[in-house]
């Protein structure tokens, strides 16, 4: 099966790793209320590309990003994530699946309070991302977090608590990662810097990566930019 | 464990606050685990040393009231001895008197009668044994409250002057009262209440307060035949420490006590764990959206109260035993017992746990989506 998906110039094969979503709907609420947070979306990321999905609050970006994590199980539709369908998994196999393919960075870092850079790493091994002490220190340099390895999230600043969430997030290698809103809390140049950090790691570590964002200023550094408006995907 | 022990270390002075209150419940349990046993001992410890499977009392005895109410004799004491397991069986007196020495020490006294010869005949430590009639030989604790082998007791009211002929080696109490051997004719004499020299009523010497039973080596009483045959009611040794003054109020309001004490640290620990969960709320979401299963994440907050509660009730015991050796000899009833105490500190632990789970098992329902800023 061959399918062009966003529009996007070269098809993606099924089997292959990166990111496919095709004809997903996510509908929300339950009875009367029900709202259609995605609708029909389809979209594909390859390994190395770093893709920008822009939109209005509401538009179904943070469903996407569940959706595509295995976070969220869509009502139609399929999701592939490193050539396996994840669609139909339980609760507790998304949860491998996560562990094993997908790495995700949170708004703000989202890092663990109590842990030092090194360790926020460390951390990952010991979920069973897998990841070695090599990695560790090899991604902390990557991110420009060398000489701040055994700092704690509240001796950080905004940026650097970003970079520390970024290779946590590579630890393991996934194939798949998944960004929400990493500007979210910065200024200007930081979010620049960032987004720069988050394309040279989606290339250096062939990721295809998915990022959620309101921050047009930084859309230079994507690859591909599709726009989400009331559930809907467009270029 | 990796996260658990990194924030036990970085919440130092919380985790250092809930421990503080599970060490100073651990330290109380282990002083009231002493104060019960030395009530306990205190209370029956004469009972205890007896070479005794049970008593038999007279029928319809109330339990509380059966060794100052009743009254059996000769003639249920040879049923109970034609019963095929017993062993042994003797008639037992048993009566709390207010004695005075010819120091002029008072002392009050729980006097066993038993006939001489038989198997309740007490092994003694210093002096002679029961010989002559006016004969007592008293427990340790009589010797450390100032009565010597040769003083003469007498008995207050009756007049009945008793010689201590002897002692034993440890604490015999019954009641909180010291006890004194002496032989059962006497016994048998002060309880009817006859003065010195005078011979009394030939059914006096008939009676005792209970007939003390020993079974065969591996067999047991059969408490109902040979109550059925003897017309009385009889208990294994156990079930007669309640006959023991005030045993059965000191016990229930020591272990009423430590029970509450018990939930208290459930509740302290389960609290805790509650708060502390919900305040990592958002990073437990985090690690269960990167992947974290719920058996990691209640392993390793299990982990974090075991430590927590090991650690706490460690330092509590050691207090305990520190403060209880400094109360040991102080006049208070106090003994700590190894067992009792383990048995409370493991108890607390494990409730502790308890408590733990009740509050860690939300990890489970953590919904991973809230890890994700914006809110769909």
């Amino acid at each position: 099966m061959t399918i062009t998906a966003a529009s996007n110039t070269e098809p993606i094969h099924e089997g292959d790793r990166g990111l496919l979503l095709e004809g997903v709907t996510l509908r929300l609420g339950d009875g009367d209320t029900t709202v259609t947070a995605l609708d029909e979306v389809s979209i594909a990321v390859r390994p190395g590309e770093l893709v920008a999905v822009v939109g209005p609050s509401g538009a179904g970006k943070s469903s996407l990003l569940a959706v595509a994590g295995a976070l969220t199980v869509p009502d139609s539709g399929t999701v592939r994530a490193d050539g396996r369908d994840i669609t139909g998994l339980s609760k507790r196999a998304r949860a491998r699946f996560r562990r094993e393919h997908i790495g995700f960075v949170f708004q703000s870092g989202n890092l663990l309070g109590a842990l030092t850079a090194t360790d926020q790493l460390r951390m990952m091994t010991h979920l069973g991302r897998g990841g070695t002490q090599q990695d560790v220190q090899r991604l902390l340099e990557e991110v420009g977090m060398g000489d701040k390895a055994n700092r704690r999230p509240h001796q950080l600043s905004g940026g650097e608590r970003q970079r520390v969430g970024i290779a946590r997030a590579l630890m393991g290698r996934p194939a798949v990662l998944l960004v929400d809103e990493p500007t979210a809390a910065l200024d200007r140049a930081r979010s620049h810097e960032i987004v720069r950090l988050l394309a040279q790691e989606t290339k250096r570590s062939d990721v295809a990566t998915m990022m959620v964002t309101h921050d047009h200023d930084v859309l230079e550094y994507c690859d591909r930019t599709v726009r989400m408006t009331d559930g809907r995907l467009s270029e | 464990m990796f996260l658990a022990m990194r924030e036990l270390w970085f919440a130092r002075s919380r985790f250092g606050l809930m421990g503080g209150v599970i060490a100073l419940i651990a330290v109380l349990m282990v002083l009231l685990s002493g104060l019960s046993s030395g009530l306990v001992e205190d209370g029956v410890s004469g009972l205890k040393q007896l070479p005794v499977d049970g008593f038999a009392f007279e029928e319809e005895t109330e339990i509380g009231s059966s060794f100052s109410r009743s009254r059996v004799d000769e003639e249920q004491l040879q049923e109970w001895r034609d019963q095929p397991e017993v062993a042994e069986a003797a008639l037992f007196g048993n009566l709390l008197v207010n004695a005075r020495s010819d120091n002029d020490v008072p002392i009050d006294l729980a006097l066993f009668g038993v006939e001489e010869g038989s198997f309740l005949e007490p092994a003694v430590h210093e002096g002679e044994g029961l010989g002559r009639q006016d004969g007592l030989v008293v427990s340790q604790s009589a010797v450390e409250a100032g009565i010597a082998v040769g003083d003469v007791l007498t008995v207050d009211r009756l007049g009945a002057e008793l010689k201590v002929v002897g002692a034993l080696e440890n604490q015999h109490t019954y009641g909180h009262v010291d006890v004194a051997y002496l032989p059962l004719k006497t016994w048998q004499e002060i309880y009817a209440g006859v003065s010195t020299g005078q011979e009394a009523d030939p059914a006096v010497y008939t009676e005792a307060t209970a007939v003390a039973l020993l079974a065969e080596p591996g067999e047991e009483i059969d408490h109902s035949a040979g109550d059925s045959a003897a017309g009385t009611m009889s208990l294994p040794l156990e079930g007669t420490f309640a006959a023991s003054p005030g045993y059965s109020a000191e016990t229930s309001t020591l272990d009423l006590i430590k029970a509450f004490l018990y939930a208290i640290s459930a509740l302290v620990v389960g609290a805790f764990f509650t708060v502390w969960t919900i305040q990592r709320k958002h990073e437990l979401a985090v690690l269960r959206a990167m992947g974290a299963s719920t058996g990691y994440l209640v392993r390793d907050g299990l982990g974090q109260a075991l430590v927590i509660l090991v650690v706490s009730c460690a330092i509590g015991l050691g207090v305990g035993m520190g403060t209880g050796s400094l109360i040991t000899g102080s006049g208070v009833p106090f003994l700590l017992e190894g067992a009792a105490v383990a048995t409370a500190v493991v108890l607390l632990i494990v409730l502790g746990l308890l408590g733990a789970m009740a509050a860690i098992i939300r990890v489970s329902s953590i919904d991973p989506l809230t890890a994700l800023g914006g809110q769909r």
